[in-house]
């Protein structure tokens, strides 16, 4: 009973689909709390980040305090509680492609998005955000925009990609 | 026992300890941070790095953590090689990165472990020129101060918080520098143990909120050694005075009760001693129905002319100390003496009383308590009745990861990988109470039972244990956990005025140590000096009902340290207030029982003088002053030689000293062991007196110069062997007569490790506080036939106390941020019973029984008894509600919710424009 109640209060916060992939996961481990990287996750696939509401949404079910919870979505700097723009661009700064020269792509990037590390450009399409190694150092320097990677980052593909990526925002 | 070898030298040390503990334990000086001896170590902090070498041949030797090594047989290490040396001082200046240089405002400052261990490992001089980073602090209520600026990320707060004491409001968040300890949202720590972060972080991070607005330093403060009175646990406490004022409360170490740690009415509790419902003069009533204060050279005028020597009757005070009591007892004389407690209070102390006398089971000091590894609770909410006995229970639960642990060989001291292997598996706990309790999340079942049926549980399951009768499934269940466990735990208590619990616990332990002799059974007790009350009134039965009932027979009622209008009912308050007796009352703050006196006599209060309590297992502590009695207060025991000397009582009339009393007192049977509790006021240590100030105490000279440039004399202490004065030696003296501790480079709390034996051992004075309970041993003889029930009548609710810890105990309640965060009164409902009332949080009811009608708010609860209605005890407003009384209770449609005292920071407003917690 106790468990219809709290769906219920939380039913509000979160969608029907969340909580049936959170339950899904639920199912997976012993504990609830093991639920709750997996948990924010699936909350910020469909939103983009975690805002307070849905934090205090999912700790319920889990049945953690908000602090627990925040302090798991806080250690991890890709779960966002902040908004962020509709694509986030992770721009790898680690060592192969700081050694390729990924400052200057990283200038140039900022130049055409007007933006700096953190933050959000005006239309809300892009964030920025810096990341160490995506884990494809042969073709440094590399960066993600959402789900897709670039790799051999140079001025002339970065103004391409962008170009694509605002004309993908129109539609 | 292992030897270990630190540069060159040999030390022994005892088995199982880390190479950190081993190190202070032979006197070594080794900085430290994240370790603590209650909660163990985790590496974090690198702070107590030292070089460990293989064998003699191993001249380069590798860097190891100390407090993650454990020292075994033949370690060899080194603190004094370049390489530790160097590692540790940068260790200090790395943490120094974004500590702020603001020591000199920081109510840390001069106690901080921080400072000391920088001074420790020689660091001076920061190379790093950047910013520091900057956090916005957050609002966590009236008593913690929330600075995170000055955080070192040892992660002990956290630990302490969630690990040791069960919070769940206060959590690490974020990574590497952005690292932040703090709720989720700014708002008041729920946690009842929240105050220990003050003594638990070693730098300025958590601090004492009352204190910084009342601010000394530590080294200009005086302090005593001192036992809370805020129940009968008797934790403790180290008050520091200055200016006449109580500062602040720390703990003050006592391995076998309180530890390390005290609880948040201990700590904060005690600022109604500098609150304004002090008394000060003597009063004396006019016919107008004022109170005239009296001369101090007028009062003994006025007691001769007024007492006479008609009837006297005294009434004493589970809150007073045993001498106060002891004295008032001997001048009226053991019949006319009543212990000041209710009927129900005194029939259940006095069996719990009569049971620890005969019990073939042990009574377990809170340390004992720490070491069970099942337990059973029968109708106590222990985290607001007992606090630190919750604590100890919270620790009890993880005797079993500890077992885990054993067999696995990992030391207990290795708390991370003790936690990692246990998960979730705890001691067996078991709570049955009438409604939520704040251990119930580390349950492994709780009951939800009325008063009598918490009885005839207990009852049932004696049986069970004694023939094997039972089939009720969790009665099999708790029998098979308590039998199989090795040192199983009973523990009950008077709070839910039901002598028939207390029987059924002892029964239950009856029934368990047959097959082990390692049964403990423990009472709580709800005074200070319940026991001691009782122990002094064994023989006699006079109750304060009976003194009502022949109130026109009395002459003069003197009541000692007792608001009667907390035990009786307002009908018998009216009794007494129309009867022809005079009432004379020796108080320590204005009372409805002082308002109605003839005359009122100021009291010290446990700040302002020495005395005896005895603490729930029967254990008897000393306390002694913090400061002199301000005004014309005087403390209780000394009213009443001044009574005698009215009376013209010539034994008390003659007695000169407190020495005295305790001389006396010990004659009573059970008072013998009282000369031992304490050495008398001749004791010096290496002949010389024992100092309340520090060393540095400041400003002696020139502290009343806008008055008079000369010294003022230090007020003369003849009745203790410690001094209000910073002259003589604060070493080597018997625990029970250590104001504070300090020892040199070691500034901060953390110094009590120069006190102690060895790391969380005992203290190198001795253990202080004598049990005057000794069990003959013979068994409790309990009737386990009697079956109770309880029956739901249809419009009528059993009334049940449900106590807060801040809230429920009379004096603390006067003290403004205690009174605060008490709130306001409330009835607890069972959601089927609010269901059905059509009520829900915050709501309303209308409570009607005999000569009783009023509105109180509602809380909605899934674990309370149905039937019960649980009401907010000890809270003023609602005294008329009383145990087990009947009453009806309904919706109140016209109910507007009151509104709470408000608690915020003028600073939540201008947080909300900012979202950003990391600027």
């Amino acid at each position: 009973m106790i468990d219809n109640i709290i769906q219920s209060e939380t039913a509000s916060t979160l969608t029907s689909e969340e909580l049936q992939l959170i339950n899904l996961e639920l199912s997976h481990v012993p504990q609830k709390s093991g639920a709750a990287i997996d948990a924010l996750k699936i909350v910020q696939a469909k939103r983009g980040w975690v805002s307070d509401e849905c934090l205090i949404a999912i700790a319920k079910l889990l049945e953690m305090s908000a602090e627990e919870l925040e302090g798991i979505a806080t250690f991890y700097n890709l779960i966002f509680r902040r908004p962020v723009g509709d694509k986030v661009i992770l721009f790898c700064d680690s060592v192969s492609c700081w050694l390729c020269g990924c400052e200057n792509q990283k200038h140039k990037l900022s130049e055409i998005l007007k933006i700096d590390y953190g933050e959000t450009t005006k239309d809300n399409q892009f964030t920025l955000l810096p990341v160490p190694c995506l884990g494809a150092c042969d073709k440094a320097p590399v960066m993600m925009v959402g789900d897709d990677l670039f790799t051999n980052l140079n001025s002339s593909k970065l103004e391409q990609i962008i170009a694509y990526y605002r004309k993908e925002g129109e539609k | 026992m292992p030897t270990i070898i630190v540069d060159g030298k040999s030390y022994e040390v005892s088995r199982g300890k880390n190479l950190l503990e081993a190190c202070l334990d032979a006197g070594l000086d080794l900085p430290y941070f994240c370790w603590h001896p209650a909660m163990g170590s985790v590496g974090s902090c690198r702070q107590c790095a030292l070089v460990q070498y293989r064998d003699d041949d191993d001249k380069h030797g590798r860097i190891v953590m100390g407090c993650m090594t454990p020292a075994a047989d033949g370690t060899r290490v080194s603190l004094k090689v370049d390489e530790a040396k160097e590692f540790r001082e940068a260790v200090v200046e790395s943490l120094m990165l974004n500590h702020p240089h603001d020591c000199p405002v920081c109510s840390e400052g001069g106690e901080c472990h921080l400072q000391d261990m920088t001074v420790m490992v020689g660091h001076r001089d920061r190379r790093y020129k950047g910013k520091k980073n900057t956090h916005r602090n957050q609002y966590l209520g009236p008593l913690i101060n929330h600075e995170m600026n000055r955080c070192i990320t040892c992660y002990r707060c956290e630990r302490f918080y969630r690990d040791y004491a069960g919070g769940k409001d206060l959590a690490a968040q974020a990574s590497r520098d952005r690292i932040y300890f703090g709720r989720h949202q700014d708002g008041i720590l729920e946690s009842e143990f929240s105050g220990n972060l003050v003594e638990v972080c070693p730098t300025g991070v958590f601090t004492d909120k009352p204190f910084l607005e009342d601010y000394s330093r530590k080294w200009d403060l005086q302090s005593s050694p001192s036992i809370c009175s805020g129940c009968g646990v008797g934790c403790n406490i180290s008050p520091g005075e200055r200016y006449g004022r109580l500062k602040r409360i720390h703990n003050r170490y006592n391995q076998e009760i309180n530890g390390y740690f005290i609880c948040d009415r201990g700590r904060f509790g005690a600022g109604y001693v500098n609150g304004d419902k002090r008394t000060d003069y003597v009063g004396l009533k006019e016919p107008s129905g004022t109170f005239k204060a009296l001369k101090r050279g007028e009062v003994s005028y006025h007691l001769t002319r007024w007492i006479g020597d008609g009837n006297i009757v005294g009434i004493g005070s589970p809150r007073a100390s045993v001498e106060s009591n002891y004295l008032l007892q001997k001048l009226v004389g053991p019949s006319n003496f009543s212990a000041g407690l209710s009927f129900k209070e005194q029939t259940i102390l006095k069996r719990q009383v009569s049971i620890l006398q005969t019990t073939k089971a042990r009574n377990p000091s809170v340390k004992d308590i720490e070491m069970a590894d099942a337990v059973l609770v029968l109708g106590e909410d222990l985290t607001n009745t007992a606090a630190r006995i919750a604590l100890a229970i919270r620790q009890a639960t993880k005797n079993k990861a500890i077992a885990m642990a054993k067999e696995m060989g990992i030391e207990a001291w290795h708390d991370g990988a003790v936690k990692n292997l246990a998960q979730e598996e705890r001691s067996p706990l078991f709570i049955a109470t009438p409604a939520s309790t704040k251990l119930d999340d580390i349950a492994l079942a709780t009951m939800t039972l009325a008063p009598e049926e918490i009885a005839d549980f207990g009852l049932k399951l004696a049986r069970h244990l004694t023939e094997g009768d039972s089939e009720d499934p969790q009665i099999t269940e708790i029998a098979t956990h308590l039998t199989t466990a090795e040192r199983p735990l009973i523990i009950s208590g008077p709070s839910l005025l039901n002598a028939n619990i207390v029987e059924s616990a002892a029964a239950v332990a009856e029934a368990l140590v047959r097959s082990n002799q390692n049964t403990q059974l423990s009472f709580t007790s709800p005074e200070s000096n319940s026991i001691g009350s009782i122990l002094l009134s064994e023989d006699q039965n006079l109750t304060l009902q009976k003194i009502i009932e022949g109130i026109n027979e009395i002459d003069v009622l003197i009541v000692l340290e007792n608001d009667l209008s907390r035990r009786l009912s307002a009908f018998e308050m009216k009794q007494i207030n129309a009867s022809s007796a005079k009432i004379i009352s020796i108080d320590i703050l204005e009372n409805e029982t002082l308002e109605m006196s003839d005359m009122v006599l100021p009291a010290a209060s446990f700040a302002e003088t020495q005395g005896t309590l005895v603490n729930n297992e029967g254990r008897a502590q000393r306390f002694y002053s913090v400061f002199p009695p301000l005004n014309d207060r005087l403390p209780s025991w000394q009213w009443v030689i001044e009574l005698a000397r009215a009376i013209g009582n010539k034994e008390l009339s003659a007695i000169e000293s407190f020495d005295e009393i305790v001389e006396l007192c010990a004659k009573n049977n059970n008072f013998q062991a009282l000369l031992s509790v304490a050495p008398n006021k001749n004791f010096r240590d290496h002949g010389l007196k024992i100092p309340r100030q520090t060393h540095r105490n400041s400003g002696r000279t020139a502290i009343t110069a806008d008055v008079s440039v000369h010294e003022l004399q230090q007020t003369p202490d003849n009745e203790t062997p410690l001094a209000y004065s910073m002259e003589g030696l604060n070493r080597d003296q018997p625990s029970v007569l250590t104001p504070f501790v300090w020892s040199p480079g070691w500034n901060s709390n953390q110094s009590l490790q120069k006190f102690q034996a060895e790391t969380d051992g005992p203290l190198k004075g001795g253990a202080s506080g004598v049990k005057l309970i000794k069990s003959s041993g013979s068994g409790v003889s309990v009737a386990c036939d009697p079956t109770f029930s309880f029956t739901l009548e249809k419009n009528f609710w059993r009334l049940v106390p449900i106590y807060s810890l801040h809230g429920s105990e009379e004096m603390s309640y006067h003290t403004k941020e205690i009174s605060q965060l008490a709130g306001l009164p409330f009835i607890v409902l069972s959601d089927k019973d609010a269901n059905n009332m059509k009520v829900s949080d915050g709501d309303g009811v209308v409570v009607t029984g005999e000569n009783l009608k009023m509105s109180i708010s509602v809380r909605v609860s899934s674990r309370m008894a149905e039937g019960c209605a649980g009401y907010s005890a000890g809270y003023n407003e609602i005294e008329q509600l009383t145990a087990d009384a009947h009453v009806q209770i309904s919706r109140d449609n016209d109910w507007q919710p009151l509104k709470p005292v408000v608690i915020a920071t003028d600073r939540i407003a201008s947080f909300k424009s900012q979202d950003s917690r990391h600027v």
